[in-house]
């Protein structure tokens, strides 16, 4: 698997980390109520064809969003996390 | 029909005409009492001690493929009982008791075969962590020995103990532990649940559950739909997309583990042997081949199949662990589709819906439990109540701080 980092071009999945599917970009508000936080911590659709995933490029340091399929392992683009506003509330 | 010794010698003496199939195959009735969704080792065994512990008679197994079709055939086929915690250490005890009698009670081969399962360590840290796991061990009624390096040597001759990377200092040994035959678990099962009148109906893919009020009415299927008086979700990596059908989301993502098969060899690996700093383990299948794998690629996937780098990783924490196995060649390798839940340890619980259950979070150990997680789904089902051995595999632990963190790294969907 070959993963389109926004900066450095395609390059081999060994370079990246993974952390998960992209509800860790949707953080609750400081004062969310717990099923929130749990929600965001630990529930996932899981789904079993396009996913959006979080990925660490460690060459540059940078992370990405993945648009990824869980059945064929098809790439449909990535998008550095900066960009989408990192995630930040 | 029930198989002996003697049954095989009558019917090689009569041209084997009496054997039949081994479970039937019926039409899906319109009703049941319970509906058991997923036809694999823990949704087949459930439905084995419904029957069996429970004396209940109306059940049927939906399986979407054939019976046995997802991850009993895809596993690694360990048995073990080398838990630490407190909630998991007393399941797998009791999941082992089970695997210790499972031929006998499903008058079936599952060829279970306690040839002993030997983790090694690589540190004093390690080891101390691994006499520490060795007494909860023995404090459950289990067993396990802890071997210093000499003790290892005289197992275990053909390993490396001159590489430097990860010396070895030792192993902690459980006996008790070893293999099975894989499909014959399903099977065995299947059979079982057969004869005690379980409807057992392949072919037959979910596709919606019912709900009318809080509570659940039926599933529809491509087979048309069936009303139900309660249903469990068996469906291990797919729980995400069945639970999705009753407006549930899980704390589980569904990663990919690969294993490889070499070609048969003459009998070389006595034992099970896990290298956990190399991510590598592997024992050798009576037919000869040695089945190993490692840790999963770590990205959440369907596909059944996983990629070169881990594949290059396994082979690489092989040759270190035995350069012996470097002129084997591998026939075969494959994924399965592991629930892994945020603490790597399973769910068996009740919903937020009346009447559905669930079985699921497996994670990379789920064939071993394949016994006991029938035995206290069954219970949680038939009774209404977790049965004791179980009773912390719950659904909201993540929500309520009482998780299960077997590897104590922690209670994140990318740690385990």
């Amino acid at each position: 698997m070959r993963i389109p980092c926004p900066h450095c071009g395609t390059r081999d999945r060994r370079e990246f980390y993974y952390y998960g599917a992209d509800d860790y970009l949707r953080r609750p508000a400081a004062d969310a109520a717990p099923a929130a936080w749990d929600a965001y911590l630990h529930l996932r659709d899981n789904p079993a064809g396009r996913l959006r995933d979080l990925w660490y490029h460690e060459p540059c340091g940078s992370w990405i969003a993945v648009d990824r399929d869980t059945v064929s392992h098809d790439i449909h683009g990535a998008v550095a996390v900066a960009d989408l506003g990192g995630g930040r509330t | 029909m029930r198989y002996s010794g003697m049954r095989i010698l009558a019917e090689g003496l009569t041209g084997n005409r009496g054997w039949g199939p081994a479970w039937r195959t019926p039409e899906p009735r319109p009703a049941y009492d319970i509906v058991i969704i997923g036809g694999g080792g823990h949704g087949l065994s459930t439905a084995y001690y419904l029957a069996r512990n429970h004396g209940l008679k109306n059940i049927a197994v939906l399986e979407k493929g054939y019976l046995g079709s997802g991850n009993i055939g895809r596993n690694t086929t360990i048995v073990r009982a080398n838990y630490f915690l407190p909630g998991n250490s007393e399941f797998y005890s009791h999941s082992l008791k089970l695997w210790e009698g499972l031929e006998r009670e499903l008058n079936y081969n599952v060829m279970h075969s306690q040839r002993g399962l030997i983790n090694l360590f690589h540190s004093d840290g390690q080891r101390d962590a691994f006499a520490r796991r060795g007494n909860a061990m023995i404090n459950q009624g289990d067993d396990a020995i802890l071997l210093d390096r000499d003790g290892v040597r005289a197992m275990l001759p053909y390993l490396d103990f001159e590489q430097t990377r990860f010396p070895i200092y030792g192993g902690l040994y459980h006996p008790r532990g070893g293999t099975a035959r894989h499909d014959a678990v399903a099977w065995g099962y299947a059979r079982g649940a057969d004869r005690l009148g379980v409807d057992l109906i392949q072919n037959c893919e979910v596709t919606g559950i019912d709900i009318a009020g809080g509570r659940v009415t039926g599933v529809q299927t491509t087979r048309g739909a069936i009303r139900a008086g309660k249903v469990g979700i068996v469906v291990a990596g797919r729980s995400g997309q069945v639970a999705a059908m009753a407006g549930l989301r899980l704390p589980v993502e569904s990663h990919i583990l690969q294993a490889f098969v070499t070609e048969g060899l003459k009998p070389a690996i006595d034992h099970v042997i896990s290298f956990g700093m190399g991510h590598f383990y592997i024992s050798q299948s009576d037919k000869g081949g040695l089945v190993f794998g490692g840790d999963l690629d770590f990205y959440a996937s369907y596909a059944s199949r996983g990629n070169l780098p881990m594949v290059e990783h396994v082979m690489e924490a092989g040759m270190t662990l035995m350069p012996m196995i470097g002129r084997a060649k591998v026939l075969r390798s494959w994924g399965g589709i592991m629930d892994m839940t945020p603490d790597g340890s399973p769910i068996i619980d009740r919903t937020p819906v009346d009447g559905l259950f669930i079985d699921c979070g497996w994670n990379y150990g789920g064939f071993k439990a394949v016994p006991a997680s029938g035995w206290c789904m069954a219970h949680l089902m038939a009774t209404g109540t977790p049965h004791e051995v179980a009773r912390r595999f719950r659904l909201d632990r993540f929500a309520t701080g009482h998780i299960l963190d077997e590897e104590g790294t922690g209670s994140q969907h990318n740690l385990h």
